[in-house]
Formats: structure tokens, sequence, C-alpha cells
């Protein structure tokens, strides 16, 4: 069974039809990308699916629970988390307790809180060595005390991973997660998200622009543009897909670049 | 050395009062900031536990402990009550609703007979006094530390930052909203009943809007990255114009100088060390 079916997904701003009626399924264990030129709906396309905006249309469902009606808190208890297309780390923590703070619906402690007691503190020290675990996952380790604002921003994007890693998700969405960075930051990041998928075993659904990276990570891809679903399947068929070359390139051309990158 | 401590508290009694009732109220206003809420409904709150409190000891004569509880409870069910509804809004909006708040509980008050109306209550019997009033800020000074350092702390600071984000890294807004500001409604109330069982009497006109704004910037001059630093604010907000006395006419020139460019030059409060939130 897919881990997350989308299914007539819609979304309407006055006007705009940001999001058209898309279909889609996430099979478990693979990284799906999302991909289409600016505008094509992506973006919103997350937040429907994180639930940070709600539908005018349409079902999403993680494994065989339905999403529709959730809060964003919700979701992320039953196993969705996110990661966001500009940077939102909480830039006045320390680099520790941004992960933390992803290991919110796994904590449990309330009276606790007040009183102290061994259960509480068993439950920080866990707490803490998990987030140390996560961030030495991610490479971030010496900067653990570090405010997360001061991280150079290749590091914040780490550690946005790392701290979506830490609501224990079967699905992460990843909103454009090369975005900004250089070729060596963007290979380092791509050999990070193929561990995830080979080592943790867990579902990538992805935006990105950085064609290179979508062609060797992907398993599969749909493709998206004016809201609409114009493709779906592997990288190969995708690029030789007229409908894909044309919302890229526009019509007229038949020399396609996709391949090389040319195309973000 | 004792005869000299009991003249200086007799001297300034109720400075000393007022620097703790509004350490409270400003530990109070600290709550609902902390998780990215603009209040400004806390003299109303603080309004409702002065009259719970005087009215129960006035009028029936109740134990002081029970007038306490009755302080905190009632201005917690009116936050509940009215929370439901005003927490949907944010910001701005949420501030100008909670005005509308004082404003309609100082006008009930103005009117009810029952309480004094426009005279309000008086002869409010002598209670609690500095004990009271210096435990329950200790008490609560050291509450807000643990929890700031907390999973609880964690989300609140993540709220105040990016409210989306907190929620996608699974903090239930609503929930933490609505009882943020229910308990620092509880706060308000019993600083409003310690106040009002130290000074003997209670007006209508003490919780309105000045006062609500008096107390919003108590956490804007000290800072709101830890418990301590409302509560500095406060005390200087507090001391100021008993320290500037000798400036006479110049005096609340003066004071509203200090505070505008401590504003101005110190966004993060005089006190802008942050505390951490791990236990």
């Amino acid at each position: 069974m897919a881990l997350l079916t989308v299914q007539g997904l819609t979304r309407r701003f006055q006007g705009l039809v940001a999001v058209d009626s898309v279909d889609f399924a996430v099979q478990p264990g693979t990284v799906h990308g999302l991909i289409g030129p600016n505008g094509a709906g992506k973006t919103t396309l997350f937040n429907l699916v994180s639930g940070v905006l709600a539908p005018s249309a349409g079902s999403v469902r993680l494994g065989d629970q339905p999403l529709d009606g959730l809060a964003p808190y919700r979701r992320t208890a039953l196993g969705l988390a996110r990661t966001f297309q500009n940077i939102r780390i909480f830039s006045e923590m320390t680099v520790l307790e941004n992960v933390m703070t992803g290991l919110h619906t796994r904590l449990s402690s309330t009276w606790g809180i007040l009183l102290r007691g061994p259960g509480f503190r068993a439950e920080e020290r866990q707490a803490k060595a998990k987030a140390r675990d996560l961030l030495a996952f991610v490479g971030l380790s010496e900067a653990a005390n570090a405010r997360a604002g001061d991280l150079p921003y290749g590091d914040q994007r780490r550690l946005e991973i790392a701290r979506a890693l830490a609501c224990e998700p079967r699905l992460v969405l990843l909103d454009e997660p090369a975005a900004g960075m250089n070729p060596a930051e963007t290979h380092a990041l791509l050999g990070l998200l193929r561990r995830l998928r080979d080592e943790r075993g867990l579902t990538l659904l992805l935006v990105e622009h950085d064609m290179p990276l979508v062609m060797s990570l992907c398993d599969r891809l749909t493709v998206l543009n004016f809201g609409r679903r114009i493709a779906d399947g592997t990288p190969a068929e995708v690029r030789a897909h007229p409908a894909v070359i044309e919302a890229y390139l526009g019509t007229g051309s038949h020399e396609v670049s996709v391949s090389r990158g040319a195309v973000s | 050395m004792w005869e000299a401590l009991d003249d200086f508290y007799w001297t300034y009694q109720s400075l000393i009062h007022a620097i703790g009732v509004n350490g409270i109220l400003a530990l109070s206003v600290y709550v609902v900031l902390a998780v990215g809420q603009l209040s400004l409904g806390q003299a109303a709150f603080m309004g409702v536990g002065a009259y719970t409190g005087a009215l129960l000891s006035v009028k029936f004569g109740v134990p002081f402990g029970v007038a306490m509880l009755a302080s905190a409870v009632v201005p917690a069910l009116l936050a509940l009550v009215v929370g439901g509804p005003t927490l949907r809004l944010t910001g701005v909006y949420l501030a100008i609703a909670t005005i509308g708040l004082g404003e309609i509980t100082r006008i009930v008050f103005l009117n009810w007979d029952y309480a004094g109306g426009a005279l309000g209550l008086s002869s409010i019997p002598e209670r609690g006094g500095v004990l009271a009033i210096y435990g329950t800020l200790v008490v609560l000074l050291v509450g807000l530390t643990l929890v700031a350092r907390s999973r609880v702390g964690r989300a609140m600071e993540a709220m105040r930052e990016d409210e989306a984000a907190a929620g996608v890294m699974g903090v239930n807004l609503p929930r933490y909203r609505l009882v943020a500001l229910v308990v620092s409604s509880a706060m308000a109330g019993v600083a409003g009943c310690l106040s009002a069982h130290v000074s003997s009497f209670i007006g209508p006109n003490e919780y309105g809007f000045e006062a609500a704004v008096t107390i919003l910037s108590y956490a804007l001059l000290g800072g709101i990255g830890s418990p301590l630093a409302p509560v500095l604010g406060s005390t200087i907000l507090t001391l100021l114009p008993e320290v500037l006395r000798p400036l006479a006419d110049f005096r609340l020139m003066v004071n509203g100088l200090i505070i505008v460019l401590a504003v101005l030059f110190m966004p993060r409060g005089i006190l802008p060390w942050r505390i951490a939130r791990t236990g």
C-alpha cells in the first residue's frame, strides 16, 4: 500500500487555482520528487499535505489514515514531518534545543516539569541523547550548543532536517532542500538524503529545482504545471515526456537539456 | 538593627507591597508574551481577582486562603470563556479584543451597586501582607523557570519565534494559547487579591486601559528572555518614580524619557539573557 495517497487535491485562492485536482501516491521506502516550473503549485501542495493550508477539495491519506481536517500537530503525531523552503529554524534557540523541539510529540512529561522527579529527568536525558544522535547523523555535533541563527546557511538546512527527523516521521516532506546551496553542499546533501532512505528506511517527498540532484536521487517523479499534474513516472520516463519538455522549455523546441540540469 | 528595619518597612510599606504585586503582574503578562500573543487584558483580570477576593472578605468574611483561591479561579474561568473566540485572533487583533474586555469589566464594576459602584469597595480587611505577596512571587518565579526548562518551555519559545513551524513540530497551538491565557489571568487575579488586601480600598478605575499598558511595559522594559526579566522591569518601573522624586515637576517627564530610551536602545529588554530550555 502507498504511504501517502493524494486524491483530487485542489486549492483555490480567489480566482487562482493553485493546485488543481492533483492525484499521486508515494510508495514506502522511496524518494518521490515533486517538480515543475516556478508557480506550479508545489509549495501549496506541501502546505496542503502538512496541514498548514486547508484544501478546497480532495483528500490526503497517510497509510490508511485520512488526514483531512487534522491540524498540523496531529499529522506530526501520525508520522508526518516537513522542512520549509525559506529555512524556518528557531534561530534564538540553540541547535540542540531546536532538535529537542522536534521531539515534542514524543515526550509526555506534565507534572514532572514542576516536581522534577526521576521520570522527568530520565525523559529529558533521553531526549537530549536522541537529539545529539540526530545531530551526529547530519554532521552537526560540534555546533550543538551554538545559537541556531548563527549557523552558516547549509548547516541551517541540515539542522532543519535533523529537527524534522526528531518527530520520528514515517514520511518527510522536504521543500527545496538544496535551494541556495553551493555544489559541494548540494553533493553532501545528496549523500545525506540517500542515507535517510537507505539507512533509516524513511520515505521522502521532495520539491526541488536542482535537476541533477532530482534525477540522481528520486525513485519516482510527479510533475506539476499551473497546478495540474502533467506527468508521473520514473526520472527516465518523465525526462522524455512531451508535456514536461513543453512545460520547461515551451513549444517548438526539440532538444531537451533537462538531464543536464540546465533548467532550474 | 531590627528597629531600623521596622522603621524602613513602615515608611516604605506601600512601595514594598507594590513591587511584589507588580512583579506578579509582570509574570502574568510574560506568560502570554512567551507564547507570542499580546494581551492588554491583564488589568481586567487583576480587577476581577481583586473584586472577587475583596467581596468574599468584606461581605462573607471567608478565610484569606479561600479568597485567594477564588481570585485565581474566577478570572481563569473568564479567560476560558473569552479565550475560545478571541484566541482565533492573533497579534494586534487579540490586543484590541482584550482592550474591549478591559472596558467591559470596568463598566460592570462601575455600575454594580453591590460592589460599591463608582465608590468602590472600602474597609477591606488587611490580610496576607509582605509574606503572602513575596511568597507568591517566589513560587511563581520558580514554577515558570521550571516550565521554561522543559518540553513546554521549548514549545512556547518555538511558538513565539515561528508559529507555523511550531505547529508542524507537533505543538498543539490552540491549546497552548488558551492555557497560557488562563494561567496568566489566574496570576493577575491573585495579584489583584493580594493588593486589595493590603490597600484596604479598590475602585473600578484602577483596572483600566492605563493599568493594562503599565503591566505590558514591565515586560517590554525588562524583556522576556527569562522569567526574571519582566520582574526586573516591573521593579525598575515601580521604583523609578520614587527615586526621581527630588526632580519634582520634571519627574514624570524624566520617567517617560528613561522608558523611551530603554525601549529604543534595548529592544530585548534590560535583561536580554535567555534561559536554557533544557531540563
